[in-house]
């Protein structure tokens, strides 16, 4: 069914529609075709005109510098943060639901008031336990807050779920004898499977365009992830701007790539938290 | 309403079923005396359950709460300690290397003279007033506007979520680069005024920097527009449009009243985080030219880390998670029963 309105003339949606298309493909064409062009062609040519001579120069400068690394550490970071975060989230969620009693609901509440609060402002008292537990300058030092940070957004979309599986399903699989750990990974798990890919995508991209953990809590270059190393790349190679540019699209392709995958997914994953 | 009502109507569903199959269940109406404290007790009144159901055969409620430990000792160490952490370090004196010496309220009076943190907390006002006032109705039109089932409306869709996957740092250095005004887009239309330095002018930087926030967030607002539009009954446009109400008149009067519960949620997220945008303006432009973009979080950082002045950067800290808690608690009241209360009552 085509909804009434939107068959008719929506002159301010329509114009707002294609205008917004271009403010999103005009800025990506433009970093693209400017990491293509000779760093000579910069000035002289038309911003938005394809370059003369296309060149890869600016990608070969960007992977001379250890990009292959950063990329790596990155990797390690986003699957290390998000399988701790699943575990830890999937067992709390999963007591949380099943129990449903007071302790449950206040451990619950703890936890979601984490929604409602900028955490960013408590980076001061995280540097200073990093330092303490002898975690700086290690991966280490971005994985462990990152874990924290994204726990209760994780558990109360976990919860939303569980809550949607009938009771009869649990109490069938207790009649049977099945213990509490067996009940969580045949039954529970498999049930949210779809919430759980979503949370994961969503911890997953908090965690490959984190900025502020990295920049604060990690210092050598061996250790860097590829959102600080675009920003030390620029910091060091000002007048490069082809491969400032470059660098800048190397860094969304891995997630361009899932997102040409599991648009779906993606979606639901970016969304995840507000919409169930 | 009252939280009376609304304890009863998320805890009957989950804890009466149980209350049926088990005898030891302790339901939230009637709670046993051996379980008062819920976060204490409620692992040995557990353990105690256990106990009992192994012993008579019974079914047993529910995994025992330790289940829930590892998170807890995340979200403890890394975000409740923090959280008093940084209220404790507003008191003291700290380089971020040496010792730390308690100080009193030294911190808190020197920040409140100081121009800087006045500044900042001016900026931060207007950046998140301003991107809230712009970003909300072109989010609701780009919303309602997706929600059409057309198949051009699909494909600019795919288009619109690309900035969602840049990092704020690409995002940042995109823009850095694009806004430029020797060789960045301003010149390719051969309009004068749009090669104007945006960023490096302090008149016009904050209202660029907005300008980028809303390009980098609206998709996301957006996307929770449309998924929101996409649930109004589709009879009640057919009634109006029977009713003889156009296009204009059916967006007015169903499709905003319908938008309420989202326009709340989805203000409080915009407003709350909007408290927290570092990376884009540290990337883009370092809190400059002169202080014209320096907004709390960033001061916070400058202090901090750059002046190696824990104390004050704590204070910076502390104030901005006051706004946020105020910001939450007031829209909250504001919007009544809004959704994300109620997803947060249930457990």
């Amino acid at each position: 069914m085509i909804r009434i309105k939107n068959k008719q003339y929506n002159v301010v949606g329509g114009f707002l529609g294609w205008f917004w298309f271009a403010l999103i493909v005009i800025p990506i064409y433009y970093i693209v075709v400017t990491s293509l062009r000779d760093q000579s062609e910069i000035y002289s040519q038309n911003p938005l005109s394809l370059p003369k001579h296309f060149t890869f120069a600016a990608y070969g400068r960007v992977f001379a510098n250890d990009f292959l690394l950063y990329i790596g550490n990155t990797l390690f970071v986003t699957i290390v943060t998000v399988a701790l975060i699943l575990l830890v989230t999937v067992m709390a969620a999963y007591a949380i639901t099943r129990r449903a009693d007071a302790g449950a609901r206040a451990i619950y509440k703890v936890i979601i008031t984490g929604l409602a609060i900028p955490m960013q402002a408590t980076i001061i008292p995280v540097y200073y336990l990093i330092i303490q537990m002898g975690l700086y300058d290690t991966l280490w030092a971005i994985i462990l807050p990152s874990v924290g940070f994204a726990i209760p957004i994780t558990v109360m979309i976990l919860c939303n779920f569980l809550r949607d599986i009938p009771q009869s399903l649990f109490e069938a699989m207790e009649v049977d004898g099945a213990t509490e750990w067996k009940i969580m990974w045949r039954l529970a798990i498999p049930m949210i499977k779809p919430a759980i890919i979503t949370v994961s995508i969503y911890d997953a991209l908090q965690v490959w365009n984190g900025f502020l953990f990295p920049l604060i809590l990690t210092q050598s270059s061996s250790n860097r992830v590829i959102t600080l190393s675009l920003w030390a790349f620029q910091g060091q190679f000002t007048v490069d701007i082809p491969g400032i540019l470059a660098a800048v699209v190397v860094s969304v392709i891995p997630i361009l790539t899932a997102y040409i995958i599991g648009r779906k997914q993606m979606v639901a994953g970016l969304t995840a938290g507000f919409s169930k | 309403m009252s939280s009376v009502s609304k304890t009863a109507r998320v805890a009957t569903p989950h804890a009466a079923p149980q209350t049926s199959v088990s005898p030891t269940s302790v339901s939230p109406t009637s709670v046993s005396p051996t379980s008062v404290s819920p976060t204490s007790a409620a692992p040995t009144a557990q353990s105690h359950a256990a106990a009992k159901s192994k012993k008579t055969g019974k079914l047993h409620k529910g995994p025992s709460l330790w289940y829930t430990a590892p998170a807890l000792i995340f979200f403890g160490v890394f975000a409740l300690i923090p959280l008093v952490g940084v209220l404790v370090l507003s008191f003291t004196t700290w380089d971020g290397l040496g010792a730390i010496t308690f100080n009193g309220i030294g911190n808190w009076v020197r920040m409140f003279q100081d121009p800087l943190v006045m500044n900042a907390f001016k900026l931060t006002i207007i950046l998140t007033i301003v991107s809230w006032a712009v970003q909300t109705p072109i989010c609701i039109l780009l919303g309602t506007f997706m929600a059409g089932t057309q198949k051009y409306r699909a494909f600019l869709a795919v288009f619109y979520f690309l900035p969602l996957l840049f990092s704020s740092t690409a995002v940042a250095i995109t823009w850095k680069n694009l806004l430029d005004p020797n060789f960045g887009v301003g010149k390719a239309f051969g309009i004068g005024w749009l090669a104007h330095n945006w960023l490096g002018d302090p008149k016009t930087a904050l209202w660029t920097v907005i300008f980028v926030v809303s390009w980098c967030f609206i998709p996301l607002h957006s996307l929770l527009y449309q998924g929101a539009v996409r649930q109004i009954p589709q009879t009640m446009y057919e009634a109006a449009t029977i009713d003889g109400a156009g296009p204009i008149r059916q967006f007015f009067s169903i499709t905003l009243p319908q938008l309420k519960y989202t326009f709340a949620t989805d203000s409080t997220l915009m407003i709350v985080g909007s408290l927290t945008y570092f990376d884009l303006v540290y990337v883009m432009i370092g809190g400059g030219p002169g202080n014209a973009t320096r907004i709390l979080p960033l001061d916070m950082y400058l202090k901090g880390f750059k002046s190696y002045d824990m104390g004050g950067a704590s204070v910076v800290g502390v104030i901005i998670l006051a706004l946020g808690i105020a910001v939450s608690l007031i829209l909250n009241k504001v919007s009544g029963s809004d959704k994300m209360e109620s997803q947060m009552e249930g457990a």
